[in-house]
């Protein structure tokens, strides 16, 4: 998502010859003047980039491990649904963080950094990706120092205590990490990748969508508005399509 | 090194609704017009697209269409003893950004203030006496419910507005809502089919006595074609309305009701990706000589202009006063100054009724799609008695099943895990919300000004935002929830919770992107910073027009009243002003 803006730009630019013109002819310019009919173009739309599973772009490999664990424990493996790991959490987190998200580049970065009223908001000066940096080091680091394991290797019940007191604010991370705000990003990522689109990596084959009832990417449901009380009949569909559209053989 | 452009009749800071109502009704005079837009060129077809607009990770989570704070931010507290410091993320509020500003992706309801709204401070001083409105600083705005009738009509037909009459011609009509104004006549459609959530709340009000309404929506119940000659379609309930554009053509914007008209006029012109920076004043600062801009290469111009329309998104105006050195800076010690005053929000406060035997389909949804109740909405009951003014609309308008935002769970719910999870999946379908929207009424501290300290990316300061919730507000939010309560029990369900208001504004969790105030309108101009035709009382060729005008705000959504004010100011140049250009249509 981080080329999101050039990429749109840059393409219609190209491809939108209609009443456009830059301001000045030397100018390198995206601004636009338009007048006289509205400007489109085919095909000049700008959908997303399909997350494609395989490899880590932002994690380690070690780093990868512990946030599959604990995607694991925000959400488990049980008889509603699949565990975020096998959802693909962890896979949408690192696809996040190398863009826009991960960056901040499209929040206010400029200082002083201040410290600041709960109302205010964050005012740190990491962004996204540089916590989750900071902060798995610090989680793993804390753990092998207090229990000689790695957040994978302890029991699921010891898994989720860490979390809770992570989530409490009760553990002390080193490097001055605060625990129930690093807690905080890894729970609001972690319920994003599993409730988004699958296009995004997570949510495998609308693993979350099917357990709510929520049918997708729809856009039409005037002929059951009326229908009250009464469950929608259709599958869920996702941007990328239906799983058994994309198999071959399905 | 500023590039010197041609001259234009009229520039426009900002294309969204009022900059396109502008541009219509100018351009129809003959005058030549430029808006000039901060955000790039949208259009349905290419930037709504149907293919893949129904992502919520990428509208309604990651904001694609809204205004980045990486452009422009601001400062925020609750209180001048404390430091502001910026919004690095919007969240509490959120401005729009490029062509059809948030008019794009607004929910689309749509309310005509009342009489009582307009003349506020007159008619409590004479119900309630002016003490009980001591601690606040409410205004008049210098117009009536009657002055402004045919401007509301104008901009509902423009926008094909789905609802039910109240009162046409001062007759009462069955079905719509008692207690609005007389109006001329019946909306342009009717309303939209209800889901289930609003008719089980419809019917539990009318259990105790109250008096639901379907409310007035910008979703079009049926296919429209509006005055200008704009086809739009059939909404389909697809529950992906706010924060995201209408691939459909069934939400009243800028692209779906005005621009295929007005982009093919020879004499407009729209340039986006270009920032105004500030409006530049004659020599005196009696008049605007034209606005400065930049585009996104940092080329700066000047665009000379004999009229100056500030169409931004209402804090966006006030800013670019403030930049400008237009009017003077409100300070909140000694009472002096008007630009900055009287910067209002919206009280609210909100109700979950848990049921175990319902499917709500919360999918099935429209931005507008709903009922309300206004029984205990502006002074449509009597304070008399009361330790507060002001009152809310009561709306049960759920508007999306969407999961990564809208996952109700019973108070007490873990945040993960199994509990988690099986509490997810049980409250999902069968939950009913319901919310108070509330009044917001001005008080000293509360303002707009220029932050001492953090600048934007040009090197400018932001603004500051001086906000919390006043007593009176909050008095009359807990009267409502109250009321609520009522309600809620009336609707049964195994259990419901009430989320009441509290003091200490949270810029933080999304609550209202209804700023208003900061450049209001009124007839003194040492306490409103534009005329009642929205024009500046200190540099006349320069209009300001949008929800800064609001001199406090009601307990409804502002757009309805933002078109009526873009019309009327409309006609006032139109048949005014430009008969005698650069003088005040009010003398001070």
């Amino acid at each position: 998502m981080s080329h999101r803006y050039p990429v749109r730009m840059n393409r219609r630019l190209f491809l939108s010859s209609v009443a456009m013109l830059t301001v000045t002819a030397t100018s390198p310019s995206f601004a636009r003047s338009l007048s006289g009919s509205l400007p489109w173009a085919p095909m000049a739309s700008d959908p997303p980039m399909q997350v494609l599973p395989g490899g880590w772009q932002f994690f380690t490999p070690q780093e990868a491990a512990l946030v599959e664990a604990i995607v694991d424990r925000i959400i488990p493996a049980d008889d509603l649904s699949i565990g975020g790991k096998e959802a693909g959490c962890a896979v949408y987190i690192d696809r996040q963080l190398t863009g826009a998200f991960g960056t901040s580049s499209r929040l206010y970065t400029q200082g002083p950094f201040l410290p600041a009223l709960p109302t205010q908001g964050y005012q740190g000066e990491a962004n996204p990706a540089q916590r989750y940096r900071t902060g798995l080091a610090a989680i793993d680091s804390f753990l092998k120092q207090r229990d000689g394991k790695s957040f994978a290797e302890l029991q699921p019940t010891e898994q989720d205590a860490f979390l809770t007191a992570m989530e409490a604010g009760k553990v002390e991370l080193p490097n001055g990490v605060k625990s129930s705000g690093f807690f905080g990003l890894l729970l609001q990522n972690t319920m994003e990748g599993f409730f988004a689109d699958p296009v995004y990596g997570g949510n495998k084959d609308m693993v979350s969508w099917r357990m709510l009832g929520f049918p997708g990417a729809r856009y039409d449901y005037r002929d059951h508005v009326s229908k009250h009380n009464q469950p929608y009949p259709q599958p869920p569909v996702s941007i990328e399509g239906r799983p058994e559209w994309l198999r071959k053989g399905a | 090194m500023t590039t010197i452009l041609p001259r234009k009749d009229v520039v426009i800071v900002g294309l969204g609704w009022t900059g396109a109502i502008l541009a219509h009704e100018l351009t129809d005079q003959g005058l030549d017009v430029l808006a000039i837009e901060r955000g790039p060129w949208r259009d349905t077809a290419t930037d709504f697209n149907i293919g893949y607009v129904q992502d919520e990770l990428r509208y309604a989570v990651r904001r694609d269409l809204f205004l980045q704070p990486a452009v422009e931010t601001m400062t925020v507290r609750n209180n001048p003893s404390q430091t502001a410091l910026p919004m690095r993320d919007f969240g509490s509020f959120l401005p729009g950004n490029g062509v059809g500003g948030a008019g794009v992706h607004w929910n689309g309801h749509t309310w005509r203030f009342w009489d009582s709204d307009f003349q506020i401070r007159t008619n409590l001083t004479k119900k309630y006496g002016a003490s009980r409105i001591a601690d606040l600083q409410v205004q008049d705005w210098g117009v009536t419910g009657a002055e402004m009738e045919p401007y509301y009509d104008q901009y509902e037909y423009l926008a094909g507005i789905s609802g039910k009459a109240g009162n046409i011609k001062g007759q009462l009509q069955e079905g719509g809502n008692p207690f609005e104004d007389p109006r001329s006549r019946d909306y342009p459609n009717p309303p939209m089919q209800m889901t289930y959530a609003p008719t089980l709340f419809a019917e539990a009000g009318r259990s105790i006595g109250l008096h639901p309404f379907p409310t007035p929506s910008a979703n079009m119940s049926r296919n429209y074609v509006n005055p200008l000659g704009i086809a739009m379609g059939q909404c389909t309930y697809c529950g992906f309305c706010e924060r995201f554009g209408c691939a459909n053509y069934s939400k009243s914007s800028a692209q779906t009701t005005i621009l295929p008209v007005l982009m093919k006029k020879a004499n407009f012109e729209v340039r986006t990706d270009s920032e105004v920076l500030h409006v530049d004043l004659a020599p005196g600062g009696k008049s605007a000589r034209g606005v400065t801009y930049v585009d996104t290469s940092g080329e700066e111009y000047f665009q000379p202009a004999d009229l100056v329309l500030l169409c931004a998104y209402g804090l966006h105006n006030a800013r670019l006063m403030m930049l400008s050195g237009i009017g003077k800076i409100y300070d909140p010690v000694t009472g002096k100054g008007t630009v900055g005053r009287n910067y209002c929000y919206q009280t609210n406060a909100g109700v979950q009724v848990f049921f175990d035997d319902k499917n709500f389909n919360p999918f099935i949804a429209a931005g507008a799609l709903g009922q309300t109740i206004d029984d205990y909405n502006g002074d449509a009951f009597d304070h008399g008695a009361l330790d507060f003014v002001g009152g809310s609309g009561i709306n049960c308008i759920p508007t999306n099943g969407r999961p990564i935002g809208t996952r109700p769970t019973l108070p007490g719910t873990p945040k993960w895990g199994s509990a988690w999870k099986k509490a997810t999946v049980e409250g999902y379908k069968s939950t009913l919300g319901f919310s108070s929207q509330g009044s917001s009424y001005a008080t000293r501290t509360n303002y707009l000004d220029l932050d001492p300290t953090y600048k934007d990316r040009f090197g400018r300061p932001l603004m500051r935002m001086t906000f919390d919730f006043p007593d009176n507000d909050i008095r009359m939010s807990n009267y409502l929830c109250d009321r609520m309560e009522e309600i809620a029990k009336a609707l049964g369900g195994k259990q419901y919770n009430v989320s009441r208001r509290k003091k200490g504004w949270d810029s933080v969790p999304y609550q209202s992107t209804h700023n208003t105030g900061g450049a209001i309108m009124g007839t003194d101009p040492g306490k409103s910073a534009v005329n009642t035709f929205l024009q500046s009382w200190d540099v006349p060729n320069v209009f300001v027009i949008g929800a800064s005008a609001f001199p406090q705000n009601a307990g409804k959504n502002p757009t309805g009243t933002v078109g009526a004010l873009a019309f009327r100011a409309a006609d006032a140049i139109r048949n005014q002003y430009l008969r005698n250009p650069g003088a005040p249509l009010v003398q001070a």
